[in-house]
This record gives structure tokens, sequence and C-alpha cells, in this order.
């Protein structure tokens, strides 16, 4: 999947890129040394997403040595200083550059367009070209294992869902986990809270307690902060890591994480730069490969349910089960999926339509 | 036993009003020097990151550009209502408005041509900043209700406003579903002024601002209205100035300043409609007024300033490695020893002897004897 973009904006960049193309270094191959660098959407902190790309960078320099040098550039807004920055990393002598946050994607795509000889990795988006590589993580995996895990849990039958932002990066997770569940527990319903932010420790509280509070007794979130265990933990409720294992916020309420693991991409990719061997391409990674796995489980589980959990990850590993494979049926009770059909990746990739049992 | 007591001074320091910007610059480097030292960073290649090469290249002067420009326009029009006592909190949220509104027409031409276009986004924008200004004015005009809470709450709604119209009718039909409006057209992005940069035509206007602003504040008779307003607004009242009309061309100043901020960002360094389209200029402005002691001239050094200060943070992470937490706390001391140097223009400190004792202390002796 190549999307390039042809519509040319901003006429005074195009003037730049133009002498800039006729640069040295386009044919080269190989090199002793490069400079790597990673633009942030948060603060690195010690979990979350953001720690964990800063994990990965950590791993490229461990990996290579001398052979790299490696920046970075916390919270970044998304929109116009996004442009500055990457601007700045390219002209700085950077050889490659991994902006790892949706709303960095066209800012990318005009600085790449500058900067040719500067390879440029986009996380989470859907925009390529000759220097610009996508790269993204099959989240939904981990959450059709946690799904399983809450279906079990559960009491109430009521699971509560702290969410970021309606795009399809998170209405699939919410599919994915309420799927898991509902194979489970058909009964059980998702209640969505959107606290409109990645990471706002004190709104994304709020939503766990508003949530508990309606009968909620399992809390999980597409968030970044760990506030939303905290609380499952002093309400006496169970929760799921976010993006790192977030076992040391909430020791009793945290079942298991789904766990980001950028590190092995950032040295593949960064190596093929050292080697000459970098293309552009767009890649969605899962637990196969490695980029996501779930972190050890809560010993206060009980032995059948890690059991159920470990048969949908084996079974996600192993290729034999899918976990959007139907019947899959909508919010409206219609038919979305056929029995034993599976989503494409086209129409995961958009996903804008809840399935039965979510309440957003 | 002597102690420390702030008085105001009878008048404020002449000298101190010229080197009190100087001097807080200097604490900052020596203050910020001995932070990044014992963060364990070479203070003199931070210091360098941060003041000297972001101005060392044309891109980089251009950034700088791009960067006060917002805050120069709302700042200039905040000055101008806090010098009247008009206290608009809200400028975010005007300025939020002025962009949606700008994004509008560029949405709803996109993929016809015409030079008058780009023009038509900044009306817009205008207009829209004004008319979500014109709420808190008319609320405080007719019914007394305090315009500070209105128009700061005002902000969050304009937020949900561009939230929805992202989220819902604008949002890019080939954007498989992300929040964010198509990329405007070539029609609809503003000119730039220096190829190679992003310096785009709202420098031209910012600048062209400040000098109205100026010319106004300094040679109108409406000019020094404002100022007896926000002085004295009994006097003003007695002089047949009108309040009403004051706080509701205020606020439309203001506003519509804002708006033309926010549509210059969309139609510039931005180039479509996003689920936030501004780092909290319309806040940052408020202090950019106060440091620019709310005369057009100093807004344009403080947003400068600012603008500086924000951009050597980004390239003291790249260049020295500093984390953003050392970057803020720096970008912190800078604002205090500004505004610290700017409260001693106006109070001095100084040291009582022991016959200036508390009376306290004097009257229980009295009472013992």
């Amino acid at each position: 999947m190549s999307w390039s973009i042809t519509r040319r904006r901003l006429l005074g960049t195009a003037t730049a890129a133009g002498t800039l193309a006729l640069a040295p270094g386009l044919a080269r191959a190989g090199r002793d040394r490069v400079r790597a660098g990673w633009i942030y959407v948060g603060p690195v902190g010690d979990h979350g997403w953001t720690y964990r790309h800063d994990v990965g960078r950590r791993e490229v320099e461990a990996a290579l040595g001398d052979r790299v040098e490696t920046s970075y550039v916390e919270s970044v807004r998304e929109g116009a200083d996004a442009e500055r920055v990457l601007q700045r990393m390219a002209a700085g002598g950077h050889d490659i550059v991994f902006a790892t946050s949706f709303g960095f994607m066209n800012a990318v795509i005009r600085v790449a367009r500058r900067f040719p000889q500067v390879k440029f990795e986009h996380a989470t988006g859907y925009k390529t070209a000759p220097n610009v590589a996508v790269y993204n993580a099959r989240f939904y995996e981990g959450r059709a294992v946690i799904g399983t895990i809450a279906g079990h849990v559960t009491r109430t039958g009521i699971v509560g869902y702290v969410g970021s932002f309606p795009i399809p990066e998170v209405v699939r997770g919410i599919n994915a986990f309420t799927l898991a569940m509902r194979r489970v527990r058909p009964d059980a319903r998702i209640k969505v809270v959107w606290v409109d932010s990645w990471y706002d420790p004190a709104k994304e509280a709020d939503a766990a307690k508003a949530l508990i509070d309606q009968g909620a007794d399992v809390i999980t979130q597409h968030t970044d902060s760990a506030a939303p265990l905290q609380v499952a933990e002093q309400r006496g409720v169970v929760g799921f890591g976010q993006a790192s294992d977030m076992r040391k916020f909430a020791p009793n309420a945290h079942l298991t994480a789904i766990v980001d693991d950028w590190g092995p991409y950032y040295v593949q990719r960064v190596r093929a730069v050292l080697e000459g061997s970098w293309r552009s391409h767009d890649i969605w990674w899962g637990m196969r490969e490695g980029m996501i796995r779930i972190a050890p489980y809560n010993p206060r589980l009980p032995a059948e349910v890690v059991a159920a959990a470990e048969r949908v990850r084996e079974g996600i590993l192993e290729g034999r089960f899918h976990p959007f494979t139907g019947p899959i049926r909508d919010r409206e009770g219609r038919l979305r999926v056929k029995e034993g059909e599976v989503l494409s990746d086209g129409e995961l990739l958009k996903m804008d339509w809840y399935v039965e049992g979510v309440q957003a | 036993m002597s102690r420390l007591v702030v008085e105001r001074r009878p008048r404020p320091s002449r000298w101190l009003s010229w080197a009190a910007p100087p001097l807080a610059l200097l604490a900052t480097l020596l203050a910020g020097a001995l932070l990044f030292g014992l963060s364990g960073h070479d203070p003199l290649a931070a210091l360098r990151a941060w003041f000297v090469s972001p101005l060392a290249s044309l891109y980089g002067l251009g950034e700088l550009g791009v960067k006060a420009t917002p805050l120069v326009l709302v700042g200039t029009g905040l000055a101008l209502g806090f010098r009247a006592g008009v206290w608009n909190i809200g400028a975010e949220g005007q300025l939020t408005v002025g962009a949606i509104a700008a994004g509008l027409v560029a949405l709803a031409t996109w993929g016809t041509e015409g030079a008058w276009i780009f023009p038509a986004m900044l009306a817009a924008g205008v207009l829209g900043g004004m008319a979500w200004a014109a709420v808190p004015a008319e609320l405080r005009v007719r019914l007394g209700v305090n315009e500070i809470l209105v128009s700061l709450m005002l902000v969050y709604v304009a937020d949900l406003l561009l939230k929805a119209l992202v989220f819902g009718p604008l949002k890019d039909p080939e954007g498989y579903g992300f929040p964010q409006s198509r990329l405007f057209d070539t029609p609809a992005l503003a000119p730039i002024l220096v190829p190679g940069t992003r310096l785009h035509l709202g420098a031209l206007l910012a600048l062209a601002a400040v000098l109205l602003a100026w010319a106004f504040t300094a040679r109108t008779l409406g000019g020094f209205a404002w100022r007896v307003q926000g002085l004295a607004p009994r006097a003003a009242r007695y002089a047949g100035f009108a309040e009403g009309r004051i706080v509701r061309l205020s606020f439309a100043v203001s506003g519509g300043l804002a708006g033309l901020a926010g549509a210059l960002e969309v139609a510039g360094p931005i180039g479509q409609l996003l689920p936030s389209v501004s780092p909290g200029y319309g806040f940052t402005a408020i202090i950019v007024a106060f440091l620019g002691r709310l005369h057009p001239a100093g807004v344009l050094v403080a947003a400068l300033v600012v603008a500086l200060a924000y951009i050597g943070g980004e390239n003291a992470q790249i260049e020295a490695g500093l984390p953003e937490a050392v970057t803020g706390v720096f970008q912190g001391l800078l604002l205090f020893f500004l505004l610290a140097a700017e409260f001693l223009v106006h109070y001095r400190i100084r040291r009582r002897g022991p016959a200036a004792a508390p009376r306290t202390s004097a009257s229980s002796a009295e009472t013992a004897a």
C-alpha cells in the first residue's frame, strides 16, 4: 500500500527541494556512522507510548554502539511546530528521522520533499514517499487478549473504556476488545468515556471514576497515563497497562499490559541506512513480528483465565486466529462480517463503526 | 534588628525601566548556565544552541517570524484592550473561530482558482474572531456580566466546535477516518515572503497591526479615551467617553486580530484544519502583552523574545541533548526574571533599621510600663 502525494504545496519550498535534490549523497551506499533523530508527541517519562519509543531509541544505541548518534525532542505539538523540528533535524545532519505520532504526517511529507537524501519514518500514518516509510503495530491483537481476560473476570458485565479520540485506531481497539470479551461472556458491555487527549492524568482518572460509579468492575484505556489503573487500584477493581508494563503503579489491579516493542524495528531500519539498503515501505506488524507483546500476567489471575488468554495469544501468534473473524454485527444489529470471513486490512484501517455491545 | 521591606516607588525608576530587560536576560543566562551545568550539560553549548543557532540561518530567522506572528497579532489587540481596562482572556477561542471561518472558505472553494480566496479567508477570520468576541462584550455592556469569565469559557466552546467539525463534516474524505480536513489548495495558502522559509504574509500584517495600534494610542482622541478609561473609569465618564463603546470596540479589535491570527495559522504553516490549531497562542499573548508593557512596540519585542525562548528550547533538545523538563525550567526562569525586573521598576526593597522597629512590640512595652 502506498499513496504518493502529488499535489504541490508551499510554492517557495518547491524550489528549495529542487536545489537540494542535486546535493551529493543520493546514490551513496553504506556509511560508517549515522545520525538518527526521534520526535515525540509527549514527555519520555517512565511509562506509556513515548516512553516505549524512547526505549526503542536506546536499544538502537546499545545495538549499534558508536556507529550511531541519536537525538530526540519531546512534547512536539502536532501542527505548525512539528515541521520546524523535522526541518531542524534534517538540516542539522540527521540521516534518518522517526516521527512517532499520527499528527506529524503532513509535516513529514513536506520536509521529506525538501530533503530527498534524508530518510523519514512515520508511525501510524498512511502517506509514503520514496524517502518516507510508514510503520504501525497491530495493537488490536493485544486488545483481543486483554478482552478475553475481561470477559472472564467481570462480574457486573460492564467494562469501562477510557478513550482518547474516536479515530480508526482507537475504534478498532474498542471493537477488538469487545469482540473478544463477548466471545467469553456474550452479555457483557463496554462503556466508553472520551477524554479528548492522549495524556491527561486528571481527566483520565475522572473518567475511570465515573465508569466505576456506573458499575464497571474492569477498566481499560487507550490513553497513556497510569491514572485509570491507579483509580482501579484504589477502588478495588482491575485494569490493564497501556503501551508499557504498568505493574508498579497498581500491583493488585494490573492484570497484564499490551507492550509496544519498537526497538527491533528501529535497529533494523537504522542498520539499513548504515548499509545503504534502506527502502521506503508501509508495514503493519503484530505479535508475530514481535512489535506487540503481552506483559507477565498478574499472579492473582486464576489459571484457567490465563490459559484462555494464552490460547488467544498463541492463536494469533501462529496465525490460526484473527480477532476480526465473523460473524460480526454492528451496534444497529446489521451483519457486517459473515460467519468465517475476516475483515481486510483496508477495512480495519478506516474502521468507523462499533460492534455490538459498545456504548460510546 | 533590621528587616527588609518592599515599598512602592514614588515614581517608576527611569534607569531601571531601561535596564530591567537586559538585567533580566543576564540573570537568566547566569541561572541557566548554572542549571545546565548542574544537570550535566555543557552550559556554553546549551546557550549557543538556544540563542545563537536558531538565528544563524535564514530558515531559523523565518521560523522566528512564523512563531512570533500570531503572538504579535493577538498581543497587540489584547494590549489595547487591557489599557482600557477590558479583560479579554479568551483570545484563544477567538483565534480558533477565526481559523474555523477561514478554513470553511478554503474548503468550500477547494479545487477552484481565484486570487480572492486568500483575502476572503482573512476577512472571514477577522469576522469570526469579532463575532466570538462580541458575546462577552455585549453581555458585559448590557447585563454587566464579568467579561473575564465569559471570554475564557468561550475558549472551550470554540475548541469543541472545531473538534466537532474536523471529526464530522469537514473530515478529509480520503483521510482514512482521521480527524483532519483536506489539505488546502494553493490559492488558499498564505504567500511566502522569503523562498526557502515558512515566513508568510502574516508577518507583514502583524507589523502593520503594531504600527496602526501605535498610531491609534499615541495620536488619536480615541486612544486617549481608552487610556483614561483604563486608568480612571470615573474621569472617563465625566469626560463623556462612552464606556459601552470602548468595551465593544476593544473586544472587536482584539477579537478581530485574534481571528486574523487564526486564519493566518491555518493558511500559513498548518495548511489544513486540525483538531487543535494553536499551541495556546491566545494565552501566551496575554504574557506577551504585559511583558511588552501594553505598548505595541513592546509587544513586538516581547513576542520575539517568547518565540525565541520556545524555538531555542526545541533546538537545545536537538543539539545539546537537554531534556524537555530542563528546557521548560529555563523558559520559566526567563519569564520569572523578566517579571521580577518589571516589579523592581515600580517597587524597591529597603532595609529598615531598629529605629523603626515593629509597632506591636513598642505598644506592648508601653502596656508593660
